[in-house]
């Protein structure tokens, strides 16, 4: 809990043109506007490369539907932290400024395929899309919403884990948010997770594989620990698709995997079945 | 010795030591100057473990001397009825269950095993569970609620097992539906961290009504060398992020998290298990009969439980940060 996860940065690429977008996973050269179109998909090699909320709602609700709250949730730190690069604080506010988001997590309601729901979609870019006090609060109120408005209820895991910088309160927020799901579930409410690159830590062990239905991304990371860890305590090395959806749907932990771009058409059918 | 910090309290052990020594040898002058020693080495040491650092408090709490689920079953409980398996694929000897009684409680047992003698610690994997363990005890305690019995847990582990199989038979599902069985079960909780209480591992059983710590224990979203090797890459500066993440007993309680301490004996509990045990059974007596009496029950049981949790860290506008 509570490890990041490496993101796979670009290579350095000698002074390209703007044009082009490189995949980090194949390295392959393709159009902006290509790649773009595709949803951030690469069409020589399929890797779905990681979103941030925003354009994660953009993708599955309805144009023009989507009602934000919890904006006022703001990053806290209760602890007064401070690591060797200074103080969390200021790495929070930062985080806010820059990504445009109150916390690691977006919350609000909108229409998929005409069905109002309430979704929440995290964000890797904000801290890793670290599960801290700010970000359980947001995901609490979203389930709390969707039992006020008999909705269902759509999370979008992206995670390396608990904000280790909040401590213990952040780990408290995986009961804080399993309690909520506990009501949704009594209210009889659908609970659909969607899991993206990265789910693991704490995340992949409170909310985000307890939907009644599982999606996940092609490719995607879903785990408890990391690799290195499970790499050194059992001194072997690790099948190279561990923890990835194929794994997690071949182990029985994820229903679905659905590309990108049939995700929201995938949801409105879900949803079809009990919202309509 | 156990510890570094303890150095101070050496030269007192070795004239106590030497003075056992002469008496042994039939020296009558000896014994008294002994009850003197022996008073000024409590004294010194009770001084010493209230002034532990976060990181000395965290070795304190790792101490293998320290009793083990099995022994406060053993031990502590007049009747223990062992229960094994998860109904799905295994036993796993890390998480210990079983209906114990104390006097005329009775309870269900849930605890971390670290197990005792090498074998048994390897066997157990230093009581860091499976998701076999986490499903052991979620089929435990609907055993409990529906025999209507209160559960009490005990936590102590460094995390859950990050392996192979683990993460094959679902680690986070585990612990994610362990934690949704807590959130709904119709029976009351005692949930009290006895040693480590390490990140996800140790909360997959402590979602508890009512959540206490032994005075030595700590409690945290990841350990200190986790933490030192992310946040500082370097895990030699386990010491500061121990003291950073807030992980004892008395910062729990400041923080909400915790309910209440449960006091160790002089020179904490591997000092001396069986005062230890002593202490944790009566904390057990007293807030199961407290909570048997006067917790709500049913709906109103598992509402108050999610109002509980709902409340660690409540936004405050107060308290954001500065955007
Ligand atoms: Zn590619």
């Amino acid at each position: 809990m509570g490890w990041f996860t490496k993101t796979t940065e670009p290579r350095e690429q000698a002074a390209l043109p703007d044009l082009w977008h490189v995949c980090p996973a194949c390295q392959a050269h393709v159009f902006k506007d290509e790649w773009e179109a595709a949803l951030k998909v690469c069409p020589k090699c399929g890797h779905h490369d990681r979103l941030s909320a925003r354009e994660r709602i953009g993708l599955l609700v309805d144009p023009g539907s989507f009602r934000e709250f919890g904006t006022e949730i703001l990053p806290s730190d209760p602890l007064a932290f401070s690591d060797a690069k200074g103080p969390y604080a200021a790495k929070a506010a930062a985080a806010v400024k820059k990504l445009g988001t109150s916390e690691s997590v977006v919350v609000g309601s909108g229409n998929v395929e005409g069905v109002r729901i309430v979704l929440a979609v995290m964000d890797f870019r904000f801290l890793g899309g670290s599960l801290s006090t700010g970000c359980g609060e947001k995901i609490a109120l979203a389930i709390q919403h969707a039992i006020d408005f008999n909705r269902a209820f759509v999370m979008v895991s992206a995670s390396g884990g608990a904000r280790m910088h909040e401590g213990i309160l952040s780990l408290m927020q995986m009961a804080k948010t399993c309690a909520a799901l506990q009501r949704l579930e009594k209210a009889g409410l659908p609970y659909i997770s969607i899991l993206t690159d990265p789910t693991t830590g704490g995340v992949s062990a409170s909310y985000a594989l307890l939907g009644d239905v599982n999606l996940a991304e092609p490719g995607t990371l879903i785990g408890f620990a990391g690799r290195r860890v499970i790499e050194t305590t059992i001194k072997q090395k690790l099948p190279d698709d561990f923890q990835t959806a194929e794994y997690q749907l071949e182990h029985g932990f994820v229903d679905a995997i659905v590309p990108r771009k049939e995700l929201k058409a995938r949801l409105a059918q879900l949803l079809a079945f009990r919202m309509k | 010795m156990d510890f570094d910090f303890e150095k101070p309290l050496q030269p007192l052990r070795d004239k106590i030591d030497a003075l056992v020594a002469k008496s042994r040898r039939g020296d009558p002058t000896a014994e008294a100057a002994l009850a003197g020693l022996r008073k000024q080495l409590a004294k010194e040491s009770a001084s010493l473990y209230a002034r532990l650092t976060p990181w000395e408090t965290v070795q304190v709490a790792r101490h293998p001397g320290r009793p083990t689920a099995r022994q406060y079953a053993e031990k502590m409980c007049d009747e223990f009825v062992e229960l094994h398996g998860d109904r799905v694929c295994a036993d796993d000897p890390a998480i210990l269950g079983g209906l114990a009684r104390i006097g005329k409680t009775r309870f269900l047992l849930l605890g971390h095993q670290k197990g005792t003698t090498t074998e048994e610690r390897i066997a157990c994997r230093f009581g860091m569970a499976n998701p076999d363990g986490y499903r052991k005890a979620d089929r435990l305690m609907k055993l409990a609620e529906k025999w209507g019995l209160p559960v009490v847990t005990l936590v102590d582990t460094a995390g859950a097992y990050p392996g192979l199989e683990a993460e094959a038979r679902g680690q986070g599902e585990a612990i994610g539906r362990s934690l949704l069985v807590m959130a709904g079960l119709k029976t009351p909780i005692l949930s009290i961290v006895t040693g480590e209480g390490g990140s996800g591992g140790a909360l997959g059983i402590a979602l508890g009504d009512r959540v206490l710590m032994l005075q030595f224990a700590v409690y945290s979203v990841i350990s200190p060398e986790g933490c030192a090797s992310i946040l500082w890459r370097d895990g030699a500066k386990a010491p500061e992020a121990a003291a950073a993440l807030r992980i004892t007993a008395k910062d729990l309680l400041r923080l909400g998290v915790v309910d209440g301490i449960v006091p160790e004996p002089e020179g904490a509990a591997h000092a001396n298990p069986d005062r230890a045990i002593a202490l944790v059974r009566k904390a057990i007596l007293d807030n199961l009969a407290d909570m048997m009496a006067n917790a709500p029950v049913g709906d109103r049981l598992v509402e108050e439980r999610f109002r509980k949790f709902s409340a660690m860290g409540k936004f405050d506008p107060k308290k954001a940060v500065k955007a």
